[in-house]
């Protein structure tokens, strides 16, 4: 034991929890590009990937397979460090955000109290990826592509800071762990539903809060009906049109794990993270090994339940137009989410507001 | 304490060098890209600080707005290099003024601190900021909403007044350009919509 809080044990330790969330992380989206294809598949009534092991189990290890022996073309007039730094940012960035996400009871590889800021923070600088990459292709489609893509998460990002104020205000603590812990209970202590019953009648605004966040979720991720970015129809593959082979590759696991960040996202911050919807009292007499797991498949099933609706949503609704896009963000969400961040601390003055735990 | 005195040097030396290549890249883009990276290590010296939620702050306005912003502006515009090379020489004693006044009020900034000690606004306990039990952002917001409660009003008003003034200089209403109103869509329905008309033979109907 002395030995790991040394900090050379305490390096071995931290690197080495960072390579497990690392490899499980890669891992499962592997699997959730898969089930992303199945169902968009299924909405389809099509089979979608069954070729490759088991029912297509192992499509996505075949498509990585593929992506990393093609021959890495860079185009001429392209601005060649640039062009190449890009996926690293977005690969960086998208995995680096996981690091303050608490997947299981005291489980983050870092436990920070600014944990949510930093993850606005990292998601707001996943926009340069995708417009380094457009900009340096030196080519027409992905520059307009990067530039779609630039004003949309700068304009989602606006509504997503401010219903992340609402649940702040209502946690009383920027910490992601204890955001968890206060919604711990039965299921109504969720900040969907307003956290608590004391505060029931929040669930009036904290219900749509949530559905803002999923929406702007999808916005902010380039996800469809908002990725205009990389709208097939228009712009071929928009800032992506010029690369191939490992730097698409790249791209295309940042964009996913930037999904599943969101999902996670939601899962933390409005429906209870880890906690199970009763009471888990009875976790105290069982072996923390096996508690950890309890919180971790609860995690696990709000993360992929949120991903399935985000699916859902992908094959299901229709692009949006890119006026009809920013009009949603700017006249609908950002008025809404302002007078909700009015609404639950105008309730909070009369009722009290949280006090965090230290 | 040795593993932050290398993490400060190392970032000091990644800000200040990032910085130096704002002013020397050939290509703008280039430019903003360092300034990018030297915001993104000066937030960095933040949290070695202690200062992390103003090291995040930095990184979501900053990096995260401000410099999109500036990518966007840079990379569309159509910037002529040998033109903006043009001149350099006249605008030397200029720039060199205003790095001098900066490194003069740098030196005396740091020989005052270093000697008499930072500027102590409030003593008040509940207001100084300096009790390590708060967090971070506590500690800001205790000093910002009630010792700086009118700066604080008076920088919310300048930004007001800033983004009514954009919206005044760039917003032009156009006449005869035909806008979509959402709400008449929506409200639009099969009565209101379509006109059944029967018309005789040898009649037209009226438009």
């Amino acid at each position: 034991m002395e030995f790991w809080s040394t900090p050379v044990g305490w390096t071995i330790l931290t690197v080495a929890h960072i390579l497990a969330i690392t490899v499980v992380l890669l891992l499962t989206i592997a699997f959730v590009i898969y089930g992303d294809r199945k169902i968009f598949a299924g909405v389809q009534a099509r089979k979608g990937p069954n070729v490759v092991g088991p029912f297509g189990l192992l499509q996505s290890f075949a498509d990585l397979g593929k992506f990393l022996i093609k021959e890495l073309i860079i185009p001429a007039g392209a601005d060649k460090a640039v062009y190449l730094l890009a996926p690293l940012i977005s690969v960086t960035l998208a995995l680096g955000a996981w690091a303050v996400m608490p997947i299981a009871p005291g489980w983050a590889v870092s436990n920070i109290n600014v944990g949510i800021l930093y993850l606005f923070a990292v998601s707001s600088m996943g926009v340069y990826g995708i417009i380094m990459g457009g900009w340096a292709s030196n080519s027409k489609y992905p520059f307009l592509g990067s530039l779609r893509s630039a004003a949309q998460m700068v304009s989602y990002e606006v509504s997503i800071g401010f219903v992340i104020i609402t649940v702040i205000l209502l946690a009383g603590t920027m910490n992601l762990n204890q955001i968890t812990e206060a919604q711990s209970g039965w299921f109504w202590n969720w900040y969907m539903f307003g956290g608590g019953l004391k505060n029931l009648p929040l669930i009036l605004i904290m219900f749509p809060m949530g559905v803002i966040f999923f929406i702007s979720g999808l916005a902010e991720t380039n996800r469809p009906p908002f990725d205009l970015p990389e709208a097939e129809s228009e712009l071929v593959a928009g800032y992506a049109v010029e690369y191939g082979s490992t730097p698409y590759m790249l791209f295309y696991l940042a964009e996913t794990s930037n999904i599943v960040l969101m999902s996670g996202l939601m899962a933390v911050l409005f429906l209870g993270g880890w906690n199970a919807p009763w009471p888990t009292g009875y976790l105290e007499s069982w072996p923390a090994w096996l508690a950890s797991l309890h919180g971790l498949f609860w995690y696990a099933m709000k993360t992929f339940f949120v991903f399935f609706m985000n699916a859902m949503v992908r094959s299901i609704v229709p692009r949006y137009r890119y006026d009809q896009l920013m009009r949603l963000g700017w006249k609908v969400f950002l008025p809404t989410s302002l007078v909700a961040v009015f609404g639950v601390a105008g309730w909070l003055v009369y009722t009290g507001f949280p006090v965090a735990a230290p | 304490m040795a593993l932050q005195a290398i993490a400060f040097y190392l970032m000091a030396a990644v800000t200040v060098a990032a910085g130096f290549c704002v002013v020397s890249a050939r290509n703008p883009v280039h430019s903003v890209l360092w300034l990018i990276l030297a915001f993104f290590s000066a937030a960095g010296l933040f949290v070695l600080l202690g200062a992390e939620f103003l090291a995040m702050l930095l990184v979501v306005v900053y990096v995260g707005a401000v410099a999109v912003l500036f990518l966007f502006v840079v990379m569309m515009l159509d910037v002529d290099f040998a033109s903006l090379r043009q001149g350099f020489a006249r605008y030397m004693p200029i720039g060199l003024l205003i790095a001098a006044v900066l490194a003069v009020e740098m030196v005396v900034v740091a020989t005052t601190v270093s000697t008499q000690g930072a500027a102590k606004h409030s003593p008040g306990p509940a207001a100084s900021g300096t009790d390590s039990a708060l967090s971070n952002a506590e500690a800001i917001g205790r000093v910002l909403y009630t010792d700086y409660i009118y700066f604080f009003q008076a920088a919310g008003l300048v930004l007001l007044v800033a983004m009514i003034g954009a919206i005044v200089l760039t917003l032009r209403h156009k006449p005869g350009v035909k806008r979509q109103i959402i709400m008449n869509q929506v409200l639009r329905t099969p009565a209101t919509g379509m006109k059944l008309v029967n018309p005789k033979q040898g009649e037209g109907i009226d438009a």
